[in-house]
C-alpha cells in the first residue's frame, strides 16, 4: 500500500501528525537537557563573596558576543564564517514571512519580515558559508581529528532545511505541495535531533555564558 | 446526431468567419501551442463532427454543470459546449425519465468507443443505495457506460479526486474517478467548480489532435494546470515585498496586498484562475479580495482551516505542545535526580588515597 497517494496528503501528515511529534520530542528533550543540567547544582561555595553575580552573569552573556582578539588571530576564518552563518541564519529563520507566521501561531508574537529576495539571498549566504564550515572541518587536520560522526549528522541536519526551503521557495521540486512538505519535514528531523546533539548550544550557551560571569562577578573580576 | 460540423453550427448562431478564428488563436495559445498551428486549430474545428458526450452526475450539488453549462450570453465557448452532442445529461433530462436512459445506451451503441463520458461527482462505494440514478447504482452505471468510451473526462474534485463527499469521515465511501477506471484514459479537470474555459479548451483539445492533452502527475492537463496561482498572481509583487494584508478589512487590504497571512493557498494550488479568470474574464476570487482556497487540489477541504497561512501546522499542536512539556519536566526531573543519587553515591563510595597506597608502603 502506498503510504500517501499524493503530495498534498504528504503536506498534510507533515503540518499534522508529523509536526507535533517533532514539537513533542523537541520539547521533552531540551526540559530534559536543561533540568538535568540545573538539578545537578552546584558546590556550596563557603567563601565570602567580593562581588555580586547576577550583574556580571548578565552582562558576560552579551559581552561574550564580541570577539576577542586572541580567539580572532587563532582562527580568523571560523569567528568570520561562524559570525556570516549565524546572522544569515537568523535572518533566514526570523524575518521570512511564512516563519513568522508560523511563530506568531505557536506562540501568538509578530514582528515585521523581510523582502522575500532579502531573505533568498541571505539563504544562498548561508548554505555558502556551511559548506565552507564543512570544506574547513575536512581540511583542517586538528579539526579533522576531533571530528566526530556527531558532527556531520548536525551539520547535514542544519543544512538540508535551507536547501529544501531554498528549492521550494524557486519551485525546484514539482509539485510544490511535495517541496513545502520535505522543507517542513527537514525541519521536524532538525527538531528532533535537536536536543540530543550540540545543536543544544542555542539554549545552553546562556547558561554556560551566565555562568561564567557570575562565578567572576563573585571573585570580583570583570568579566 | 446532428451531421453538421462545428463550424456550421457556429455560423448558424451568427459567428463570423472572423471570431471563430480569434478564438482559434485564442485557444491555441491558451494550449501553449506555437501560433503556426492556428489553421490547424481552426482546420480540425471546422470540420470535426460533434462528438457524442455522455455525462454521468454521481455525487455532487450541480456546481459543475452550472459552471459549464449556464452561460447566459452566447459565448463562443458556450457554443462550443452547445454543439457537442450532448447525448445524456440526467441533471437537464429529469423530465425525460425512462425515456434519458434509453438515450443514453442508444450513443453507447451507436459511438462506441468513440464517445467522451464526462463525470462530475464521486462514486460511493459504502453502500450503492448513497446514489442511485433510474435504480442503477453510481459505480454500475460508470462501469457500464465507459466500457465503450475513448476517454474519461473527471470534471469538478468531486470526480477527480473525490472532493467534498470524500472530506473526513467519508460516510459514504466516496472515491474519485481515476480510482476506479484504470484501462481508459482519464482526465482530472478539478476545481469547485472548474472554469468554463477549461473544460472547453480539453473538449476543443480532443477535437482537433483526436488525443488527450499532455497531463500533470494528478492527470491534469499541464496546459491549464502547469502553473500555480501563486506564480501568476497578480499580488505577488506584495507578496516578495513582504507587504500583507492582515485582516480582510485593514488598509493592506484595501490597497491590494498580498492574501497569504489571511490563509490563501494559492502557492500549492495548480489552476488557471490567475490568467482565465472567471464571469467573462471579470475577475477571480483573488482580485475578488480573498484567499484561494486550492479548491483545484485533492483532499482541499480536510487540508486545514481555509484562513489560516499556509506555513502553520494544521494539528492540534498546542495540545501536543502542553502534553510535552509535562512529558519533559517529569523526566527531566527524574533523570536529575537520579544523576543527583549518582552523584552522592560516588562521594560516598570514594576512598581517600594515602600515603600507604604508594611506594615500598604499598603491599605493607
Amino acid at each position: 500500500m502506498e503510504l500517501f497517494s499524493n503530495a498534498n496528503d504528504f503536506l498534510l501528515w507533515v503540518r499534522g501528525d508529523a509536526f507535533n511529534i517533532a514539537l513533542g520530542l523537541f520539547i521533552i528533550g531540551v526540559l530534559v537537557r536543561i533540568l538535568e543540567i540545573f538539578l545537578l547544582g552546584r558546590k556550596k561555595d563557603f567563601s565570602e563573596a567580593r562581588g555580586t553575580q547576577w550583574g556580571p552573569g548578565l552582562r558576560n552573556i552579551v559581552s561574550r558576543s564580541v570577539v576577542d582578539n586572541g580567539t580572532f588571530k587563532r582562527a580568523p576564518f571560523v569567528v568570520v564564517v561562524g559570525y556570516i552563518w549565524h546572522i544569515c541564519f537568523f535572518i533566514v529563520l526570523f524575518l521570512f514571512i511564512p516563519h513568522i507566521e508560523l511563530i506568531n501561531a505557536l506562540l501568538g508574537i509578530q514582528w515585521p519580515g523581510l523582502a522575500s529576495q532579502l531573505v533568498d539571498a541571505a539563504t544562498v549566504v548561508a548554505m555558502v558559508s556551511l559548506v565552507a564550515m564543512l570544506w574547513h572541518r575536512l581540511t583542517h587536520p586538528v579539526l579533522k581529528f576531533l571530528s566526530t560522526y556527531e558532527d556531520y549528522v548536525v551539520w547535514f541536519v542544519t543544512f538540508l532545511p535551507l536547501l529544501t526551503g531554498y528549492m521550494a521557495f524557486h519551485r525546484m521540486i514539482d509539485p510544490y505541495p511535495l517541496a513545502l512538505g520535505l522543507h517542513i519535514l527537514s525541519v521536524e528531523l532538525l527538531m528532533v535531533i535537536f536536543p540530543f546533539t550540540k545543536l543544544m548550544h542555542a539554549f545552553t550557551l546562556f547558561i554556560a555564558r551566565w555562568y561564567t560571569g557570575a562565578m567572576m562577578g563573585r571573585k570580583g573580576i570583570v568579566s | 446526431m446532428n451531421k453538421k460540423t462545428l463550424f456550421e453550427s457556429l455560423q448558424q448562431q451568427g459567428i463570423t468567419r472572423r471570431g471563430f478564428m480569434k478564438y482559434c488563436t485564442a485557444l491555441t495559445s491558451l494550449m501553449a501551442l506555437p501560433p503556426s498551428m492556428i489553421p490547424m486549430v481552426a482546420n480540425a474545428l471546422e470540420t470535426a463532427k460533434r462528438p457524442s458526450v455522455i455525462w454521468l452526475s454521481f455525487q455532487e450539488c450541480t456546481g459543475c454543470a452550472e459552471s459549464l453549462l449556464r452561460s447566459h450570453s452566447p459565448t463562443v465557448e458556450g457554443l462550443i459546449f452547445d454543439h457537442i452532442s450532448l447525448d445524456y445529461q440526467h441533471t437537464l433530462q429529469v423530465a425525460a425519465g425512462d425515456a434519458a436512459e434509453h438515450a443514453r445506451e442508444q450513443a453507447m451503441k451507436e459511438h462506441h468507443g468513440k464517445y467522451l463520458v464526462v463525470v462530475d461527482g464521486s462514486i460511493p462505494l459504502a453502500d450503492p443505495g448513497y446514489s442511485t440514478i433510474a435504480g442503477i447504482s453510481n459505480l454500475d452505471m460508470l462501469n457500464e457506460t465507459i466500457e465503450g468510451a475513448a476517454a474519461v473526462v473527471a470534471v469538478g474534485t468531486c470526480s477527480a479526486f473525490g472532493g467534498l463527499p470524500q472530506a473526513a469521515p467519508n460516510p459514504t465511501g466516496a472515491v474519485s474517478v481515476s480510482s476506479l477506471v484504470k484501462d481508459k484514459p482519464v482526465i482530472n479537470v478539478p476545481g469547485c467548480p472548474p472554469i468554463p474555459t477549461v473544460i472547453t479548451g480539453v473538449l476543443a483539445h480532443y477535437l482537433t489532435f483526436g488525443s488527450i492533452p499532455e497531463l500533470d502527475n494528478l492527470g491534469r492537463p499541464k496546459v491549464f494546470y502547469g502553473q500555480s496561482i501563486h506564480d501568476r498572481c497578480y499580488r505577488r509583487p506584495f507578496y516578495d515585498k513582504g507587504l500583507f494584508a492582515e485582516t480582510f478589512d485593514d488598509e493592506g487590504a484595501k490597497k491590494g496586498w498580498c492574501l497569504y497571512r489571511l490563509g490563501c493557498k494559492g502557492p500549492m494550488t495548480y489552476n488557471a484562475c490567475a490568467t482565465l479568470k472567471w464571469n467573462q474574464q471579470t475577475s477571480w476570487p483573488v482580485e475578488s479580495g480573498h484567499g484561494c482556497l486550492g479548491c483545484s487540489e485533492p483532499n482541499f477541504w480536510d487540508a486545514g482551516s481555509f484562513y489560516k497561512a499556509l506555513s502553520i501546522p494544521d494539528g492540534d499542536y498546542a495540545k501536543a505542545a502542553g502534553y510535552a512539556v509535562a512529558a519533559g519536566v517529569a523526566v527531566g526531573a527524574a533523570a536529575g535526580f537520579a544523576n543527583q543519587k549518582n552523584k552522592a553515591n560516588a562521594v560516598s563510595q570514594h576512598t581517600k588515597v594515602t600515603v600507604d597506597d604508594f611506594g615500598e608502603n604499598k603491599d605493607k
